[in-house]
């Protein structure tokens, strides 16, 4: 039994590893995310924020493109909202496959805002948007046991600046991969 | 006529902490136009290593802060007299001085020293003030500070808050290897001490009502939790590491209690009180929406709280008990949160948008609630009320830099604190 689990993370690892570093790129666009998910939740989550440089740009392509829908582990939001935007549905539907074909993954979803607005209230928007992705993925059969949340508000930002262009990076969630 | 007060200046404030670098640089920006001129006259002073603490200067910038205060450049005098009988009083009028502050930093033992002032009314020749206060070496600053806020709440009969502290975040480096600290300093940014350091975020700063402890929330887990911290000390208890959202502590003013907001598992913010003896908690709100931001009354039967239950976030209050109805405080805007009593309950501060920005407003409690937006900054948040009330502290930006800076509660003066490194965040003014 306990082999099948490691070959199935193998598997899962090998799948989710194309690109498998955890060197950040600051010329990235938010679309184009090319962090892989971790299957040691301690790791991930510390290098889950990415430095992106104020001037990114952001009109990269979405799902479908070479590194695929799973190698993306961000879902960006629009101000004040906790909506899935469309765009969004590919990567959200294929994390949710990953999690349903491999059970004992864990994924840790972790709200964020941007920089404007109370820093409390802000916390609750972040879980608002955490929540969001968290009720996509129960819908496409992920189990609640895999999904944990957590909101950091306005504290960890992706970007700095007091501009749209960072945030737009930081009204987000990232899916943070754990054992 | 002189009375003595033996201060136990014990300044060792926090045993564990680091003396930060950063120190806060004060800029009035707004004064007020009918700042009474007072001059301070630098104080006669021993000959050792004492007399190299201004005791005159720090005062006058304890005064000129307050923005009600013109203090007197001191290149400007023709004469330092240091006790009353050496003041020519005609001359000192002639320069435009309404009062004049005159003293003496004398050795008392061995690190021990007496500041003797005398306060007088320079039209009258009236003396106001004459006291002597004891300090060690550490203590002269607190001492100065409450020689300011004893000539402050003189002339002006208000209470002075030169000798309170504050607490606030300050963060260093960038993203995403940022580095939280939560600083306590004097009210004048001076001898800010580090009290918790983390790589993981730190937020929300709360003091406890007798000034010992503060309560904050630290992600230092990668999951925020609730701590207490003893300041002497440096111990710190985690009171509140329920699953999900443990956020927003606010003592209840017998230091008994904290409100929390803490979260469902599908994520439904909601205000909590939770008793730090028993650990009984208590469920205060029941709404779908956002319920965060609590604050408490001073008498602690009330709660005044943000909630966004009708569309946008805005101010509420409600009983602090259990399954008690919310009554909804702010109608003007879209976005009004974050609120803050002031001391005599006559004023709310808040966090309010207007012209697509995020400033302070005031909302009047006692007569028809009328909105007063103090400051015209851009990210203008986290306003926390000085315990006399005269000042709001709060967090702003200043070209992408989170600096901390003061409104007076009327709006009429403000300054900015300036500090040479860090972002600066969520300023909480401790009590007196």
């Amino acid at each position: 039994m306990k082999r099948i689990l490691s070959v199935a993370l193998l598997i899962t690892a090998a799948v989710l590893g194309s690109a498998c570093s955890k060197k950040q790129d600051v010329s990235e666009p938010p679309s184009a995310g090319t962090e892989v998910p971790s299957t040691t939740s301690d790791e991930g989550a510390s290098t889950s924020s990415r430095a992106l440089g104020g001037d990114a740009e952001t009109e990269g392509g979405m799902a479908g493109d070479a590194s695929g829908p799973l190698g993306k582990r961000v879902i960006y939001f629009d101000f004040d909202k906790s909506e899935i935007k469309p765009e969004f549905a590919d990567i959200v539907a294929f994390h949710a496959r990953n999690l349903t074909s491999h059970p004992n993954l864990h994924v840790k979803l972790e709200g964020n805002t941007d920089e404007r607005g109370t820093r409390e209230y802000n916390i609750g928007l972040g879980e608002r948007r955490a929540q969001a992705v968290r009720r996509a993925l129960l819908l496409q059969g992920v189990a609640e046991s895999q999904l944990t949340t957590v909101s950091f508000g306005s504290e960890r930002p992706a970007a700095e600046g007091d501009d749209e262009a960072a945030w737009s990076l930081n009204r987000r969630v990232e899916l943070v991969y754990g054992p | 006529m002189i009375k003595t007060k033996s201060s136990l200046l014990a300044l060792g404030l926090v045993l564990f902490c680091i003396q930060s670098r950063a120190e806060l640089v004060v800029e009035v920006t707004k004064g007020q136009a009918e700042a009474i001129p007072i001059a301070i006259v630098p104080f006669s002073s021993p000959e050792d290593a004492a007399a190299s603490f201004d005791v005159a200067q720090l005062v006058s910038a304890d005064l000129a802060r307050s923005g009600r205060f013109k203090a007197m450049d001191r290149k400007d005098m023709v004469d330092q007299p240091h006790t009353g009988a050496g003041i020519g009083f005609d001359d000192w009028r002639r320069l435009h001085n309404d009062y004049i502050v005159v003293g003496q930093t004398q050795i008392e033992g061995p690190d021990r020293y007496n500041i003797t002032f005398e306060l007088y009314n320079v039209l009258t020749r009236q003396r106001l003030l004459a006291y002597q206060i004891s300090a060690n070496k550490p203590g002269l600053r607190l001492a100065s500070h409450q020689v300011a806020d004893m000539v402050f709440e003189k002339i002006l009969g208000i209470r002075g808050a030169f000798a309170t502290r504050i607490a606030y975040i300050s963060v260093l480096g960038h993203v995403p290897a940022r580095d939280y600290r939560l600083i306590v300093a004097d009210a004048d940014g001076e001898n800010p001490h580090v009290v918790m350091d983390s790589k993981e975020p730190l937020m929300s700063p709360a003091w406890s009502p007798d000034g010992q402890n503060l309560a904050y929330v630290s992600f230092e887990d990668k999951l925020p939790s609730v701590y207490v911290q003893f300041l002497k000390t440096g111990e710190r208890h985690r009171v509140s590491a329920r699953a999900g959202v443990n956020q927003a502590p606010a003592w209840s003013p017998d230091g008994k209690k904290l409100a929390l907001t803490l979260s469902t598992r599908d994520g439904n913010l909601d205000i909590y009180v939770l008793d730090l003896a028993t650990q009984a908690l208590t469920r205060i709100t029941d709404d779908p929406g956002i319920d965060t931001e609590p604050q408490w009354s001073k008498d602690g039967t009330t709660l005044y709280f943000t909630s966004d239950r009708a569309g946008g976030p805005q101010i509420y209050r409600v009983p602090a008990q259990s399954g008690a109805k919310p009554t909804r405080l702010t109608f003007q805007g879209s976005y009004n949160a974050r609120p803050r009593l002031s001391p005599d309950e006559s004023q709310l501060a808040f966090v309010t948008q207007e012209d697509g920005g995020y400033r302070i407003a005031t909302m009047d409690l006692r007569g028809g609630g009328d909105v007063q937006v103090l400051t015209k900054g851009h990210f203008d948040v986290s306003p926390s009320y000085a315990p006399n009330g005269a000042e709001i502290l709060y967090a702003s930006r200043d070209r992408g830099r989170g600096i901390l800076a003061l409104v007076s509660a009327d709006g009429r003066v403000q300054e900015r604190l300036v500090s040479s490194e860090g972002e600066l965040q969520e300023p909480a003014w401790g009590p007196f």
